[in-house]
């Protein structure tokens, strides 16, 4: 079965990728599509026995991989309680945007590519997923990688596209160097890269020291931080986290399977099949946990700012993956793998919602340029919402009732304050990144849902508009563009966009489109409620998880149960706060964000500017880069190297006279001739002597 | 199948046709060259499945004698390391000669000739038992491809074979020095005999440092590097990938032949210097592959970034970096041999190797991109293809020897991806501007039969590699072995925090050979 969830998109994937041309769109998106439907299908079977309880870990080898000396890689795959979450998770988003690009992708010419590389995205990450070896595991991260660079820069044709696929590619290699040192130190240490057997040998090592770049160091701290780096590059947290944004140059249905819900939580749930690794150096989990409390902060002030609704999205990923780190650097590693589950479904919904209001606005992506969509595509609005509510954790603390973010996201900080220590930290920072997203995610709705419409502005729309009139169509009125144009009190700043529709309808998508909304809609309200018991009850996820690799920790989450009241109740109020600063701003007061950005100048452009990490990299790294490259080539190869070296030489000869001159003369065969000439004699000598 | 002298007759069948080639017209040459690789190509076929590759086979094998005067013989041979280059010489054999199908216009017959005499000595390299047959095929091997250079390369190929000369020169007369004196010393020329004859460590330091110095330049090792660049841009596509291919592997083949089990104790003292040579040819040639504007020139840097890793591998002394570098040297001879084919493909189409004429490629040419992406790809050791479990093989196995030896050498996986697909990015991404470029038409049959069994290879060599790695084993256990006596202790070694559990993992063999070295 597990053979077939995982290599059936493979098949798809080069049936429709070398196929191409030669069958034709609709072949080639009914066989991955199907496909990947046939995956999911089978895959929750398989993960609703794991949450009934009593199924066990199971290993299908397939062949042997690599093997030299004591090292064995197979391949093989494994399926426990961890992978049996992921399949789900993988399958059902991957299944449900194959569905969902059927839609988006209607216009594109070149949809067999499309559809190929995303089966090609869904084969790479179950690979990595069913690992049961840290060389499988890296086959997949990598393949997964290799997806995301073709989808980042499907559209090639844009430079801005095929850089940022590059920059994707090229961040997460330095995650990688991480992750193979990381490989190779673990099989110094253990003999073996199987993933069990180094988990039941990782405790033995706990204190032992080992020789790391000329100095001793605790061995597991090396190793998980090693392996840490990997997950931070692939994971995008802060530092390597340059080339998520970008990459929402990719088609929006991409940037909602790989770049939300599934390859970037390849990190954190890398750190929970190891957990027990993780759990042998404290050092290594504080690390995780003040990296991923930093990377949660940082993209929730960044989100807050940011215009383009795909970038508060992927800003937004970006600062939940930082409180599944921080729920994994805490010790809760179960509230970690259920904020990945529900905020695979929600945040899917977001971006697919996005796609859906960008292929309404005729692919217009800035907000600014929205305004009053609510009535013009409601599903896609009531979608959207139910995505916000889910994000933002809405939920009566103490009760059952509340969507799936306020299961997960308030078990994650309710643990980080249970765990004390960095936990502490952890929880503050949690709290407040619960209200800056609270307040972003309401934004973004406000924006483009509410107020009045500020179509007219938009390139993109008059593009559209202008096209209608091309085509003699649809003529609409003209005083349509000044309506409203009195409304908004932002219109009185000179770079305030314009009021107005101009002219232009947007269209509610098609249900190729709507029907993976409402099916993750589902999700985003029911995914909390049905599954906590399995993830985060100190019982239930004990039973649950112990058919897994994952170190769950019964203690902790009793204590996140038995947290004071005011922490349980600290992320409703500021979810609370967060929407009604984002009301006030957006919809009573709209003259707030500018007078803000006006007063907070520098602030402004701090976080506009994504706290110039950017700018910084580029400073350091990139240019430095091309200009030792210069400098090495053209000092150092032809000024040095060349210089005294051959071309001196034959200075030299030449200077020397006529009989070698003749020589650097360019007859070849006389070089050659002397040279055998002269091996003949002195092998002669030698030999018969 | 042993009696049969299998070696001999696929030194023949070139050689013969390379005779037939120089007495015909260019039609005819062609096909004569064709014939004659694709007969060692199948000859290569059944060479490897006669190859005995069990446990308790013999390391030498196909060996065979004929004294031809004093101690000088014809004495053949192979073991499993020299039968997977065997192997790799025959399969990119005629994949060349149809590279230069319709691109080498004159002097067609003495073109296919240089390439048929060049396959006989790389054979020859690989398949010689005899110390001096092995020199002589070593050096001569040089010959066609400075034929090759010099009268169907570009506008500067005389300035570019006369400084590929003036490297080897040097090299080879000391290695020649130092054969003589090993052969007096030892009463040998039997290589298998003097691969096991324990010379004085004092003088193993000059017999090594001479060979070095041969082996250094073919690799090619910074700072011995700078031929490379301006043979390949200058030589014919097909002169390229048998540069890259092949005679580059000369080099690590020689390493792995020569210096390691016949000077073990000067490789373990000299370790450091191929170490630090490699570091810096990892740093330096990726940063300058990453400025350059001419697509050759790119990948002959991005070649010596690579073997790099092979010296590396070579010198970690344990079977993963040895057996690692054995892969990265296939791999790299597929893969770059691959990439240059891709150059020659549209080389051909618009007569320029500047890489910022092209560009969008993806658009009016599919399966070219799809092909130059697989290719990419594996040089930048994606896993699933060739080039990463030779890589991966590699620095971990020199990972043991010492860590920031590996962490700098991995910084070569991200520099790769930097210049690789800042490389794809130009050439075949982008919009199509020039007219000239969109009027490039897509691969030809000619050129589909050339690239798709090479990647084929390629995700072979990726996915199930121990069909590569199995007939090696031993071989490379054999060196490993020879070795063992003087393998310096890696700094990574584990000192146990908690002695009752912690002692039993990992730790023994590293302290075993800390232990061992004198």
């Amino acid at each position: 079965m597990i053979v077939y969830i995982v290599l059936l998109p493979l098949l798809a994937a080069i049936i429709a990728g070398l196929g191409n041309k030669v069958l034709g769109k609709l072949p080639a998106k009914l066989v991955t599509t199907g496909a990947l439907f046939a995956s999911c299908a089978m895959s929750w079977p398989i993960f609703l026995s794991y949450v009934a309880g009593g199924a066990e870990p199971t290993t299908v080898p397939l062949f042997t991989w690599l093997q030299s000396g004591s090292f064995n890689a197979m391949w093989e795959l494994r399926l426990d309680a961890l992978t049996a979450v992921m399949l789900v998770v993988i399958t059902t988003v991957s299944a449900l945007v194959h569905l969902y690009s059927w839609g988006y992708m209607e216009e594109e010419p070149d949809q067999p590519r499309f559809f190929a590389y995303l089966s090609l995205f869904t084969f790479a990450m179950l690979m990595l997923v069913t690992a049961n070896n840290l060389l499988q595991m890296f086959f997949g991260w990598e393949g997964v990688g290799l997806a995301s660079y073709l989808l980042i820069g499907f559209w090639f044709r844009k430079p801005s596209a095929s850089a940022a696929a590059i920059k994707a590619f090229v961040v997460n290699r330095v995650g990688d160097l991480g992750f193979m040192l990381g490989i190779f130190g673990t099989y110094l240490v253990f003999d073996t890269i199987s993933i069990p057997e180094i988990l039941a040998a990782a405790p033995s090592m706990a204190g032992s020291t080992i020789g790391f770049l000329g100095s001793r160091l605790d061995t597991m701290t090396v190793l998980c931080l090693l392996l840490f780096v990997g997950a931070c590059g692939k994971s995008a947290q802060l530092g390597l986290h340059t080339w998520l944004p970008d990459a929402m140059e990719g088609p929006t249905p991409v940037s909602a399977l790989i770049h939300a819900a599934t390859m970037v939580t390849a990190g954190v749930f890398m750190v929970c099949r190891l957990s027990p690794m993780f759990e042998t150096s404290e050092t290594a989990l504080h690390v995780v946990t003040y990296v991923g409390a930093a990377t949660c902060l940082f993209a929730a002030t960044v989100g807050t700012v940011q215009t383009d609704i795909k970038r508060v999205i992927a800003y937004s990923t970006c600062s939940q993956l930082g409180y599944m780190f921080f729920a994994a650097g805490v010790g809760a590693y179960g509230a970690a793998m259920f904020h990945l589950f529900t905020h695979a479904f929600f945040k899917a919904l977001l971006f697919l919602g996005a796609g859906s209001v960008i292929h309404a606005m005729h692919h217009e992506q800035d907000m600014r340029y929205y305004g009053a969509l609510r009535k013009e595509i409601p599903i896609t609005f009531w979608a959207m919402t139910a995505g916000t509510l889910a994000i933002t954790g809405v939920g009566i603390p103490g009760t059952l009732f509340g969507f799936a973010g306020f299961f997960s996201k308030d078990s994650i900080i309710e643990s980080a304050y249970a765990a004390g220590g960095p936990g502490t930290t952890a929880f503050i920072i949690g709290v407040f990144a619960a209200l800056l997203t609270s307040f972003y995610s309401w934004r973004l709705v406000f924006l483009t849902f509410f107020g009045a419409p500020r179509w007219a502005g938009s390139e993109h729309i008059q593009h559209a508009v202008h096209d209608a009139h091309g085509h003699g169509d649809h003529h609409d009125h003209p005083d349509e563009e000044d309506a409203g144009h009195h409304d908004s009190p932002s219109h009185a700043h000179s770079q305030g966009p314009v009021v107005g529709t101009a002219g232009y309808h947007p269209h509610e998508s098609p249900w190729v489109m709507l029907l993976p909304l409402v099916v993750l809609s589902a999700g985003a309200v029911l995914a909390g409620f049905l599954f906590h018991g399995a993830f985060i009850d100190p019982e239930g996820g004990a039973q649950f998880w112990d058919a897994s690799t994952l170190a769950f920790n019964e203690h902790l989450m009793h204590a996140s149960h038995e947290v004071p009241k005011w922490v349980k109740w600290s992320p409703f109020v500021v979810m609370l706060t967060g929407l009604t600063v984002a009301w006030l701003a957006y919809i009573r007061h709209t003259d707030w964000p500018a007078r803000f950005t006006a007063t907070f100048r520098e602030l402004y452009a701090f976080l506009l500017n994504k706290w110039y990490f950017d700018e910084l990299y580029d400073a350091i790294f990139v240019k430095p880069a091309f200009s030792i490259g210069r400098f090495f080539w053209k000092r150092g190869d032809i000024g040095l190297i060349d210089r005294f070296g051959p071309n001196g030489m034959a200075a030299l000869v030449v200077a020397g006279g006529r009989v070698t001159r003749r020589l650097q003369s360019g007859y070849l065969y006389t070089y050659a001739l002397v040279m055998l000439m002269g091996l003949a004699a002195a092998v002669t000598w030698a030999i018969t002597r | 199948m042993n009696g049969f002298p299998l070696l001999s007759l696929m030194l023949g069948v070139p050689m013969a046709g390379a005779v037939a080639c120089l007495y015909s017209n260019a039609a005819t040459a062609r096909m004569i060259a064709l014939i004659a690789t694709v007969i060692n190509l199948a000859l290569g076929v059944v060479l490897w499945l006669n190859f005995d590759q069990s446990a308790s086979a013999a390391q030498w094998q196909f060996q065979e004698y004929a004294p031809i005067f004093g101690r000088f013989a014809w004495a053949l041979g192979i073991d499993g390391i020299a039968l997977t280059l065997i192997a790799l010489t025959v399969f990119l054999m005629p994949i060349c000669i149809l590279a230069s199908w319709e691109a080498i216009e004159k002097r067609v017959g003495e073109y296919m000739a240089a390439f048929l005499f060049m396959e006989t000595l790389m054979i020859g390299v690989f398949g010689a038992q005899d110390i001096f047959l092995f020199y002589i095929f070593f050096e001569a091997g040089l010959i066609p491809m400075y034929l090759i250079i010099g009268i169907w390369g570009g506008v500067d190929r005389i300035y570019a074979s006369y400084k590929f000369f003036l490297y080897t020169l040097l090299g080879s007369v000391l290695m020649l020095v130092a054969m003589l004196w090993m052969t007096r010393e030892a009463g040998t020329t039997d290589i298998p005999t003097l691969m096991a004859y324990d010379f004085d460590p004092r003088v193993q330091t000059w017999l090594w440092l001479a060979f070095f110095a041969s082996f250094a330049v073919k690799m090619p090792m910074w700072p011995v590097h700078t031929w490379l660049p301006d043979a390949h841009v200058q030589a014919p596509t097909a002169g390229s990938v048998i540069l890259a291919g092949v005679l580059l592997k000369m080099g690590g083949y020689g390493f792995i032949r020569f210096s390691l089990p016949m000077f073990p104790d000067a490789s373990a003292q000299f370790a450091w210097l191929v170490f630090g040579l490699s570091m810096v040819a990892v740093i330096y040639t990726s940063l300058v592959a990453l400025v350059q504007s001419d697509m050759k020139k790119l990948i002959a840097y991005s070649s010596v970034a690579h073997m790099a890793i092979v010296t590396v591998g070579l010198f970690a002394f344990n079977q993963a970096g040895i057996e690692g570098a054995m892969m990265v040297m296939l791999g790299h001879g597929l893969v770059s041999g691959a990439l240059f084919l891709c150059v020659g493909v549209i080389y051909d189409r618009l007569h320029t190797r500047e890489i910022d004429r092209y560009g969008g490629l993806s658009i009016n040419m599919p399966k070219y991109a799809l092909l130059f992406l697989l290719f990419t790809m594996a040089s930048v050791g994606l896993p699933g293809t060739s080039n990463f479990v030779g890589e991966f093989l590699a620095l971990m196995g020199v990972y043991e020897a010492s860590s920031l030896v590996a962490l700098v050498a991995t910084t070569g996986i991200i520099l790769g991806a930097a210049y690789m697909l800042y490389l794809y990015r130009r050439v075949a991404f982008g919009d199509l501007t020039k007219d000239d470029v969109r009027a490039m038409p897509d691969l030809s049959a000619r050129e589909l039969v050339m690239l798709v069994p090479i990647a084929l290879a390629v995700l072979w060599m990726g996915v199930y590699p121990e069909s590569f790695l199995r007939p090696m084993r031993a071989d490379v256990q054999a060196v490993v072995a020879r070795l063992a006596h003087a393998k310096p202790a890696g700094d990574a070694h584990v000192t146990a925090g908690k002695p009752q559990h912690a002692a039993t993992h990992g730790a023994p063999e590293t302290h075993e050979a800390a232990g061992e070295a004198h």
